[in-house]
């Protein structure tokens, strides 16, 4: 009996940046690929909101701390309309008294050579895990694994040298405030180190495995630069659009506005999807980037999978402990003398990181938030009206006193903040939004508002991510597939999309 | 004269390694600073006719080989398994637990159902990374940057345990290392007093929270001794804590070891890069072939050994090495049982541990405290009455009463300047805050109470030496744990300089009163002077 037949071979759902880069390798591999998207715009995370006073369009996303480099080249990002606003942004931390500006390695002050070593080690630490992020999860037993690749992997590691090893495996699993403690006097210094640990996690830098998201971040790189933070002209939403471009030039066949309402499934192989219109697409591989939650418990349905695989997956932790903020301001704000250029860090030290978790774990709000600042229209040098983008740290993602409540306290708190380390700031705004944390899993669809459906932890990390079962991109149901920044190795560089493609391809072949 | 091996402090752990290399025929002296043996494993008398465990409290962990090995039973040791416990909820309830499986089950069901049924599923589990990791811990860890044959030995030691569990429960074992208590019974339970019971072993003694990542694998350092074979059980030692280290002694000194009280160290003496014995306080030079440091890595390499004998990074990395301490304890004399308002009449619960925390937020919120250098204002207790079992500690119908708490900072006031020293004023507060706690629970309580110690991390490091009263002597995070306890390139018991040897329980496998790094130091010691273990048994075998 044949099998049904298809007008496609690949359904993609969700044009984020994992699945664009997803469906673009597959396209670019011959393979017909529908990519479908719920919003009118492509992008995901790093899609244009709708404006915040004319002219003034924010994004989830605000910087770009990595794309995979394999990405960026397959999909000539360039070619497509990718240019740099900024590609090595300095981080200036207002401090309690006066800023500290970090550019890499390099700092002021007493601590200058003592940041240069402890940032360049980190760096070799990152460059030498960063292999496994382009490949998918190791298996821990026989079987399936590219031993030649994870060999090479391990040798990598091992070629630190004796010392750098031993001092790697020393810190793998270490907090970022005893290694902030250890290596630094600056209190400044200590907060750019605990901040960027534990920014977009649930957990504060005294919580044991945050040095490692340090160092998973550090891990990528922007035009070359290891560690570099880049701002595309025109903002996040511009490197949404290139990313459109590259694929829809690739052949892929992109659907906006189209929302699925079921995985169709039909003796235990999937053939293809529904639309929320009524519409049928068949296919016979469905690749989800929305997230493995959202996809296995709603879209295909727990009926198709083992109870231990759906309870483990209800399981999976996705807090997310992070609002966003966005202001309108009239005019430029002023930072203490920070050049505006840069990423501002609100954050006076590491036990200020730390007490701002504390309340979260309880479901409250912080008295002191921390923030990572960004504005966009100081870089291209715009006259007019400005707009702040904060991430803000942490936010309850389940708030014990109702959401509507819990908004308003962290604006406020967040409104008390910027006055104090931006005196005036408060008299320039003429709009303000603030998305908490189910805000965003309400926009974005993000489980818990986690940025990367599923928290980056440790132990949701590699063959855990996001459960065991599911850590190598193939679920149990033939033909549907998982990526997104849900599956290894998380976030939005595009590597889990390309991964994911990967595996299908292999597994086709 | 000069001894083979000289021991510095009597506890536990320099009792083991002194017995262990005196029955291989070495000429050994332990030597201690205070009037008394036994480091934290004492029983004191500190009002007349009652007896305190005044530090650590409560035997499991003390491995059952090294009983053997060392006829410690033959020297009066007896371990009094116990039974019971209970938490005490905000509102009059309670959650009993009880040794006997279907009333325990019973218990669980009272306050869910699905938990009853979970409980067994947990259990299974935690049993099963507790099997993993006891192999482990009468061996030398490897140090995976050498390529000598002993760490490829090791390395694949560990390779082979792990090669014995499936796929999927490797994934479960690494991810139940690497991650919080909280989240992990979030996994089986729902009633946040269960949780709140089970979550316990995850921070007794740790400078970290249950929703800390790396809690997880505290309990099971809690949970990997035994009683009698039981594993994960726990018992009394019969006249308190201090007969495990009175039964060392006594067999120390039938194989010829020899004890001095009252001396303490100045300074090991070291000579062209190798030790060469100490110079006493009172100014006594005792010159030995090898000395064996029963203190902490710190306190013996800062403190007790000059700088400029050891290589710089290794200084370094002994300042590195993390020993805040957590923990403070009342000891407290009673004139009577106290009475529980919660608990009915006669039930056995009253025999084991007890506490006033009732979830795992509260407990964390004792965490936030610490964190901001202060103690609990609601602290987490672990409260004992061993008198309920063993008689022997106080005159008949009195009892003696210990109390564990968490958190002590070991410095008080605002971290970001660095804290101020405990003062006695701090310290009755804390007490205070503790005491009414109980009361709360146990109305009249106070009123039994003749006699009570207070003791702060500042007491502890006074009296038993632990650097910042850390009871563990030293932090029990990954990064101090297995090859990387205390230092990375020294988790062997050895130190930069020849002949000088650490054996407490700042190297592995960690604290708690299991004579396990005592009996490891000594294994390499008698390797490196080519003497061969007797009695020694090698509890799991080589591949």
């Amino acid at each position: 009996m044949p099998g049904p037949s298809f007008d496609r071979d690949v359904i993609v759902i969700g044009a984020g940046p994992n699945g664009l880069a997803c469906a673009h390798r597959l396209a670019s591999k011959g393979r017909k690929v529908t990519l479908i998207e719920a919003e009118a715009t492509p992008g995901g995370g790093i899609r244009a909101l709708p404006d915040l006073a004319p002219g003034l369009t924010p994004s989830l996303a605000h910087l770009v701390w990595q794309i995979d480099p394999r990405v960026e080249a397959a999909m000539d990002l360039s070619r497509h309309g990718l240019t740099w606003e900024a590609t090595d942004i300095p981080t200036t931390v207002i401090g309690r008294d006066g800023n500290l500006v970090i550019r890499g390695p390099l700092t002021e002050g007493p601590d200058a050579a003592a940041w240069k070593a402890l940032y360049q080690r980190l760096l070799s630490f990152a460059a030498a895990l960063e292999p496994f992020r382009r490949m998918a999860p190791p298996r821990l037993q026989a079987g399936g694994n590219s031993w030649a690749r994870l060999a090479k992997n391990l040798i990598g590691i091992r070629a630190l040298g004796t010392k750098d090893f031993r001092e790697l495996l020393r810190v793998i699993l270490i907090n970022a405030h005893d290694v902030a403690q250890d290596e630094l006097t600056d209190p400044r210094l200590r907060a750019a180190l605990c901040f960027d640990a534990v920014l977009g996690a649930w957990a504060g830098p005294r919580s044991p495995n945050t040095l490692i998201l340090l160092l998973d971040r550090l891990a990528g790189e922007i035009a070359g630069r290891k560690g570099a933070l880049g701002l595309p002209k025109g903002g996040m939403p511009a490197l949404a659009q290139a990313m459109t471009n590259a694929a829809t030039a690739a052949g892929v066949s992109l659907r906006s506005n189209s929302r699925v309402s079921r995985i169709s499934i039909a003796d235990d192989r999937i053939t293809g999807v529904i639309l929320h219109s009524g519409e049928t697409l068949v296919a016979p591989v469905v690749i989800s980037a929305i997230g493995p939650k959202a996809t296995i418990l709603s879209l295909a349905g727990t009926e198709h999978f083992d109870t231990g695989l759906v309870t483990a997956l209800r399981h999976q932790k996705s807090r997310g402990g992070t609002a966003k903020l966005h202001l309108a301001l009239s005019a430029r704000p002023d930072f203490r003398g920070a050049d505006l250029r840069s990423r501002l860090l609100l954050a006076a030290d590491e036990h200020e990181v730390e007490t701002a978790f504390n309340p979260v774990k309880y479901g409250e709000v912080p008295d002191r938030p921390v923030m990572e600042i960004v504005i966009p229209t100081a870089f291209s040098g715009g006259t007019g009206p400005h707009l702040l983008s904060a991430n803000v740290q942490f936010a309850p993602h389940a708030p014990k006193a109702g959401e509507d409540a819990a908004r308003e306290a962290m604006l406020k708190a967040c409104l008390a903040r910027l006055e104090e380390a931006a005196p005036g700031i408060s008299a320039l705004i003429t709009r303000a939004g603030i998305l908490m944390p189910y805000d965003i899993e309400r926009q974005f669809g993000m489980a818990g508002g986690n940025w990367h459906h599923g928290e980056l932890a440790v132990e949701q990390m590699l063959f855990n991510r996001p459960i065991a079962p599911l850590s190598r991109y193939a679920t149990p149901l033939k033909g549907l597939w998982l990526t997104g920044a849900g599956t290894h190795p998380g976030g939005m560089s595009g590597a889990a999309g390309r991964n994911a493609a990967d595996a299908v391809l292999e597994a086709k072949a | 004269m000069t001894y083979d091996a000289l021991i510095l402090g009597a506890g536990h752990n320099g009792l083991v390694t002194a017995c262990y290399l005196a029955r291989a025929g070495m000429k050994v002296l332990v030597i201690e600073k205070n009037d008394w043996v036994g480091g934290a494993a004492v029983s004191r008398e500190l009002t007349p006719g009652f007896t305190y465990s005044n530090c650590s409290y409560v035997a499991s962990l003390f491995r059952p080989e090294i009983m053997r090995d060392l006829e410690l039973p033959r020297h009066g040791l007896q371990i009094l398994p116990y039974e019971g416990g209970a938490v005490f909820q905000e509102g009059g309830g309670y959650l009993g637990m009880y040794r006997d499986h279907d009333a325990n089950r019973r218990e669980f069901a009272r306050h869910s159902a699905r938990d009853a049924e979970a409980y067994d599923v947990y259990s299974r589990d935690v049993l099963r990374y507790c099997r993993f990791i006891r192999p482990m811990l009468l061996r030398t860890p490897p140090d995976p940057a050498r390529f000598r044959p002993r760490d490829i030995g090791e390395l694949l030691f560990i390779g082979k345990q792990v090669s014995g569990l499936s796929e999927r429960q490797i994934a479960d074992m690494v991810r139940f290392w690497t991650m919080s208590i909280s989240d992990y019974l979030d996994h089986y339970f729902e009633s946040p007093v269960i949780k709140a019971y089970l979550a316990v072993s995850a921070i007794i003694g740790t400078a970290l929270g249950p929703m800390s990542p790396g809690s997880a694998y505290v309990l099971l350092h809690h949970y990997m001794g035994d009683v009698d074979g039981n594993i994960g059980a726990w018992g009394f030692a019969r006249g308190g804590m201090g007969s495990i280290t009175k039964a060392l002694s006594s067999s120390l000194q039938a194989s010829g070891g020899e004890i001095r009280t009252g001396a303490p160290v100045a300074r090991v003496l070291v000579k062209n890069g190798r030790s060469i014995g100490v110079v006493l306080e009172n100014g006594d030079e005792i010159r030995a072939k090898r000395v064996i440091s029963n203190m902490d890595v710190k306190r013996t390499m800062l403190k007790h050994v000059e700088e400029r004998e050891l290589p710089g990074d290794y200084v370094a990395s002994v300042k590195k090495f993390k020993t805040r301490g957590s923990s403070g304890k009342l000891n407290i004399a009673l004139d009577a049982a106290p009475k529980f308002a919660a608990l009915p009449e006669g039930s056995p619960a009253i025999k084991g541990d007890l506490h006033f925390t009732d979830s795992i937020e509260k407990m964390e919120r004792a965490y936030d405290d610490w964190k901001a250098g202060h103690f609990s204002r609601d602290p987490f207790q672990d409260v004992m009455i061993p008198t309920m079992i063993d008689p022997t500690m106080t005159p008949p119908g009195k009892h003696f009463m210990s109390c564990f708490v968490q958190y002590a900072p070991p410095k008080i006031g605002d971290l970001a300047e660095g804290g101020r020293d405990w003062t006695d004023a701090d310290r009755d507060a804390f007490g205070e805050a503790c005491l009414n706690q109980i009361e709360r629970y146990a109305p009249g309580f106070r009123n039994l109470i003749r006699h009570v110690e207070i003791r702060t991390p500042r007491e502890l490091e006074a009296e038993v030496g632990l650097t910042e009263g850390n009871i563990f002597q030293g932090e029990l995070t990954f990064d101090q744990l297995l090859f990387n306890r205390p230092v990375p390139r020294y988790a062997n018991y050895r130190t930069p300089v020849r002949d000088l040897w650490i054996c407490g329980s700042s190297t592995h496998p960690g604290g708690g009163v299991m004579g396990a790094p005592g009996r490891n130091a000594a294994s390499e010691i008698l390797r490196d002077a080519k003497l061969s273990p007797k009695d020694m048994s090698d509890a799991w075998p080589v591949l």
